[in-house]
């Protein structure tokens, strides 16, 4: 009982913030801007905005130790917000995108004032619950065309200038949504911010004598991470031009989670890692006339029961960075 | 507005509420006993339905026989599964025990899906309990006054169970402190096993009552089971009675706001989630620790 696991890996941790690694980062960047060259561009785009959705949901989990089970409500709402904006108001993509993200936000807030009231495996359960609540309200609602889900949506232009239907203008687009998230998330992180959640999680009671307001921190990385899991969802909406009831069902938050988990939870990058690996299966797995839902469900239960840390976790505790 | 659409549909959601009853007692009990949020209840209902359509379609075994092995049959993949991976979850973090049930939830949907796929099979009612009472202001069909006398039968018996008898006297002590349980000679791994098994075969004992109503399908107990979250914590997550009585009540309610307000009807009970929520964050009957 007392050989096999150490203390530290009995609870969701993260390692500490490192410096910020410009060599990494720039590598990152030469690999964002060559990848279009080697990899159908709109593939790559969708697998970005999964990727950027995950870092998002992992903002939540990684430094608060939330899970929250319903991020899905968040990725959904804010994609039939932009598809509307864009099929049915003829609005740029940006200003689309702005208000999916806002849209996101503010369901955010809604779900974040409740759910934060309960914490670890409550929390879970009321998102999860509420999220079907968004879901039902996905089928009711009459712009969202219910089963059809808002179809062909147009692109349209970006900054007025470029056509978004060119897929190289779209994957670089994507990109830049993916960067300018991505440095959000990484900045929030090592903030004094970030440093205060992980003390939250780390020891709440402690927190609460020493005068933060626990909750509002918490309120506050919920609205963040729902607002940029939105601006994900915008994104992929204009991206593969369809926003569905897909995009709102409990099995695209339980997709997210696998990707945080898989990468690494509470790593920057492993989110990425994992968003990469899962689009990638789903994709190639379509064809090949495996269960593609069964395979995932068996990488969960692999991937918890051998390497709770995650891909690039396992790797940071090899180098012995942990 | 008739009475005839209103207590039809006051039938429908006792039925609905008898599920609901059966799968979130056995929720609780996963729940209070073990510390898993076990999100492949769902999963146990539909195994119990399609252990009962096997039974028939391959051995020519028919719904009595599925009513008695079916849920036996959900009651040992549980303890199977328990014994052999679930039990890892204990020591760790409670979030990879919900995770580790998602992604066994997602296996077996998936692979059910992949040799069955989701058209609904028929699984027809026994010819004891075909026709049904008119009850002057309504027509009562006999199979569904059956479920919703099994269902209560199985609630309030296993309430009995475990609030009466030394098993239950047991298994709450191991839910309350398990190394002083321990101490006293009990063994609590075989408990936790068994208190497992006892949790999803009642949700399998859902899914043979509901197989005549709802036929049988692979995604049958997917979208079931967060209703059951939202019924347990409505409910208050340990309390058995309180599982039960709001299990009903809800499936009720849900039924009744079919005949007020359609639209509202699956959103229903997740608004009371959300109001019970914000009054009383620890459920109706639960104690905030």
């Amino acid at each position: 009982m007392t050989t096999s696991t150490s203390t530290t890996d009995t609870k969701i941790s993260a390692p500490p913030v490192r410096g910020t690694d410009y060599a990494w980062y720039a590598a990152g960047l030469l690999v964002l801007l060559i990848v279009p060259f080697f990899i159908y561009p709109l593939f790559a785009a969708k697998v970005l905005c999964y990727c950027l959705f995950a870092c998002a949901f992992n903002l939540l989990l990684g430094t608060s130790g939330l899970l929250s089970f319903g991020h899905a409500a968040f990725f959904g709402s804010a994609a039939y917000i932009c598809g509307h904006a864009l099929k049915e108001w003829g609005l740029p993509f940006e200003l689309a995108a702005i208000l999916g993200t806002l849209t996101a936000a503010s369901l955010g807030l809604v779900v974040g004032v409740v759910s934060i009231r309960r914490q670890g495996l409550y929390f879970a359960m009321v998102t999860l619950a509420l999220a079907q609540m968004i879901y039902f309200m996905a089928f009711q609602m009459p712009f969202t065309h219910a089963e059809d889900g808002l179809t062909a949506v147009p692109r349209g232009k970006i900054l007025g200038l470029f056509d978004l239907n060119n897929l190289y203008v779209l994957y670089y687009t994507a990109a830049a949504v993916f960067v300018i998230g991505y440095a959000l998330i990484v900045r929030i992180t090592n903030s004094t911010f970030g440093q205060v959640l992980k003390a939250i999680r780390e020891n709440q009671p402690r927190m609460i004598s020493l005068g933060y307001s626990v909750n509002n921190y918490k309120l506050v990385v919920f609205i963040l991470s729902a607002a940029l899991s939105g601006l994900a969802g915008a994104t992929k909406t204009m991206v593969v031009q369809l926003a569905s009831t897909v995009d709102v069902h409990w099995a695209t938050s339980g997709d997210v989670t696998l990707m945080a988990l898989l990468g690494g939870v509470g790593t920057l990058f492993g989110p990425v890692v994992g968003g990469v690996i899962v689009e990638s299966l789903q994709f190639y797995l379509a064809d090949s006339g495996l269960p593609i839902q069964a395979v995932i469900g068996a990488i969960f239960v692999v991937c918890i029961l051998l390497f709770r840390h995650g891909i690039i976790g396992e790797y940071q505790r090899l180098r012995g960075k942990h | 507005m008739s009475t005839q659409v209103l207590f039809g549909q006051l039938l429908v959601g006792l039925i609905n509420g008898s599920f609901y009853a059966l799968l979130a007692l056995g929720f609780a009990i996963i729940f209070g006993l073990l510390g898993i949020i076990n999100i492949a209840q769902g999963t146990f209902y539909m195994i119990g339905a399609f252990g009962g359509w096997m039974l028939l379609n391959y051995f020519g075994l028919g719904y009595w026989w599925g009513l008695l092995l079916a849920p036996l049959i959900a009651g040992i993949v549980g303890m199977a599964l328990e014994k052999t991976l679930i039990s890892r979850m204990y020591k760790l973090d409670h979030i990879y025990g919900l995770l580790l049930t998602y992604g066994l939830m997602m296996f077996i949907m998936g692979t059910f899906i992949y040799f069955f796929q989701t058209a609904p099979r028929p699984y027809p009612v026994p010819p004891e309990l075909q026709g049904g009472y008119n009850l002057g202001f309504m027509f009562l069909p006999k199979y569904r006054a059956w479920v919703v006398l099994v269902s209560l039968t199985f609630c309030l018996g296993t309430w009995f169970v475990i609030e009466k008898t030394s098993v239950g006297r047991n298994l709450r002590a191991a839910t309350e402190n398990p190394m002083l349980t321990r101490a006293f000679g009990i063994n609590v791994p075989a408990l936790l096993t068994f208190g497992f098994g006892i949790g999803v075969a009642l949700a399998g004992l859902g899914g043979v009552l509901a197989g005549p109503i709802y036929s049988v399908s692979p995604i049958m107990g997917g979208d079931l089971v967060i209703v059951v979250f939202a019924i347990v914590v409505v409910g208050g997550m340990q309390s058995i009675l309180g599982a039960v009585i709001t299990g009903l009540s809800l499936g009720v309610l849900e039924g009744l706001t079919k005949v007020f307000y359609a639209q509202g009807a699956n959103m229903v009970i997740f608004v009371i989630m959300f109001i019970v929520l914000m009054v009383k964050p620890a459920g109706l009957f639960g104690q905030e620790k």
